[in-house]
């Protein structure tokens, strides 16, 4: 049948010649790109012991941040949760008791605050929503794991180290 | 008498005001009003919210009104013609006036129980700017306890004297007023802890902004986290209709709030045994869930079906295997 397009193009395959058919020629100089690798600069790196610089907008694991005294700054206001396309947030709130204002902002705080790593997408959302500054997804790559269970982290993983550590 | 507002003709009764002819004609021509409640004798005047702009006072004296006025104080006139959202001056003038009710707001939506369901933070989303020229302190309040169910944050609130009407009208005694005058007005009562009448509870429900809130239902959810679901039951209390909106978080019943129309005001008022005692399922009659609009963000993350369809196919084999494994990984 004829082609529509007219591009066709009939390809013919020559038949090999004598060196092509002694197959050492070919072993030898396919192994000369090998060595030849041996002595440049690998494009790999061993990731756990190496790690790359990240780029600067780059959204990693989530910390929630603590404020210039060290009080957390999360008020539970669910504005993450609602904002999250995955639903991988949940949070409980509590009320701040007297003597409490050195561990939290606002009269009203996440007790619990978890996040499921396995939902995550790392869209960044959370981040954007949150009115008081609280969450970043500043963090590593997070780590991986052998359980599901384990990957949904509370805030002993998730709030940031006090800062008279 | 003939009113026109907004390009809208419409017949109504003589005294009634312009903001209730323009909810007779409905949709985006109704003003929004913080301290006008329908169903509280007095209301009104407060806020300023409502002001609209008459261009023709009426058919004997066709001369535009000389300044903006409030509409729910206002009664019509025949043939008054009334500007709302197409006059640019009323535009403004309601911006100016969310800014002066946000003055000595304290902007603490994210730890507010209101948020979501707050009129004054639509009022300023659809009016307002988005940052405060203010630049002083906010006024700060002592703070008094006035009973167990309801808390009071009198920081919140916008003076809108709607909770005072309905301590007066509703309920058989008031013990709760405005103390003070200007800048230092604030809601209180003179004996802590005093608030115990039956029919109390209502004012959670007339307050337009978080100065009333329920304090069962403190901080234990967001309210657009919740379902609501419309329910009845046969109260023992005459003055009480029984029929309320349920809001569910999951299983549990966790706030229990009248019925609220599209103006976002209670259809009927009920009592304190049934706002802050019933808050089992089997203690109602499910009616069916809430109609929420789509506009608001208790309607976000609601879907249709309940339970999800399952993506596997039920497998008893493949559950007990499941099972197995899980158990194992738990173990290790």
């Amino acid at each position: 049948m004829e082609s529509l397009s007219n591009k066709k193009k009939q390809l013919t395959v020559k038949p090999l010649n004598f060196w092509e058919r002694a197959y050492l020629p070919a072993i030898v100089s396919g192994l000369g790109i090998t060595m030849k690798h041996f002595f440049k600069k690998p494009v790999t790196i061993q990731y756990p012991e190496q790690k790359r610089e990240f780029s600067e907008n780059y959204r990693g694991m989530h910390s929630l941040k603590r404020d210039e005294n060290g009080a957390e700054r999360c008020t539970a206001c669910g504005l993450c949760a609602l904002s999250c396309p995955a639903e991988a947030i949940t949070m409980q709130a509590a009320e701040r008791q007297k003597g409490e204002e050195n561990l939290y902002r606002e009269e009203k705080y996440a007790a619990v605050y978890e996040i499921n790593m396995l939902r995550c997408i790392f869209c960044g959302l959370c981040e954007e929503a949150c009115p008081k500054e609280a969450i970043y997804l500043d963090g590593d790559i997070v780590p991986s794991d052998y359980l599901r269970k384990d990957f949904i982290y509370g805030k002993d993983k998730l709030v940031e180290a006090p800062l008279n550590q | 008498m003939k009113v026109t507002i907004d390009g809208f003709p419409i017949e109504v009764e003589a005294g009634t005001s312009i903001l209730n002819a323009a909810r007779l004609i409905g949709g985006d021509i109704v003003p929004p009003a913080m301290c006008y409640y329908s169903k509280l004798e007095g209301s009104g005047g407060k806020c300023r919210t409502c002001l609209v702009q008459v261009t023709k006072g009426s058919e004997k004296d066709p001369r535009p009104m000389p300044k903006l006025v409030a509409s729910c104080r206002t009664t019509v006139m025949d043939g008054m013609e009334v500007k709302n959202i197409t006059s640019p001056e009323v535009i403004e003038a309601r911006k100016g006036v969310v800014e002066m009710l946000l003055i000595n707001h304290p902007l603490d939506c994210p730890v507010c129980d209101q948020a979501g369901e707050c009129h004054l933070q639509d009022l300023g989303y659809e009016h307002g700017a988005a940052k405060t020229r203010y630049e002083f302190d906010r006024r700060t309040f002592e703070k008094i306890d006035i009973g167990d169910k309801i808390q009071l944050h009198m920081t919140r609130c916008i003076l809108c004297y709607r909770c005072v009407f309905t301590a007066d009208q509703i309920t058989d005694h008031r013990i709760h007023g405005i103390l003070n005058r200007g800048d230092h007005s604030e809601i209180s009562t003179y004996i802590q802890k005093a608030v115990d009448n039956d029919f109390s509870g209502n004012v959670i429900d007339v307050c337009p902004v978080g100065a009333l809130t329920d304090k069962t239902f403190r901080f234990k959810n967001r309210v657009w986290f919740t379902k609501p679901v419309e329910a009845h039951r046969e109260c023992e209390n005459p003055k009480c209709c029984g029929k309320v909106t349920l809001w569910y978080k999951g299983e549990d019943v966790i706030r229990v709030t009248a019925r609220k129309d599209e103006y976002g005001e209670a259809e009927e008022f009920i009592c304190n045994t049934c706002r802050f005692d019933k808050k089992k399922t089997s203690d109602w009659v499910i009616e069916g869930p809430r109609k929420v609009s789509h506009k608001s963000v208790i309607s976000s993350n609601h879907y249709d079906t309940l339970k999800p369809l399952p993506v596997v196919k039920t497998n008893p084999v493949l559950m007990e295997a499941n099972k197995e494994q899980f158990e194992r990984e738990t173990r290790l």
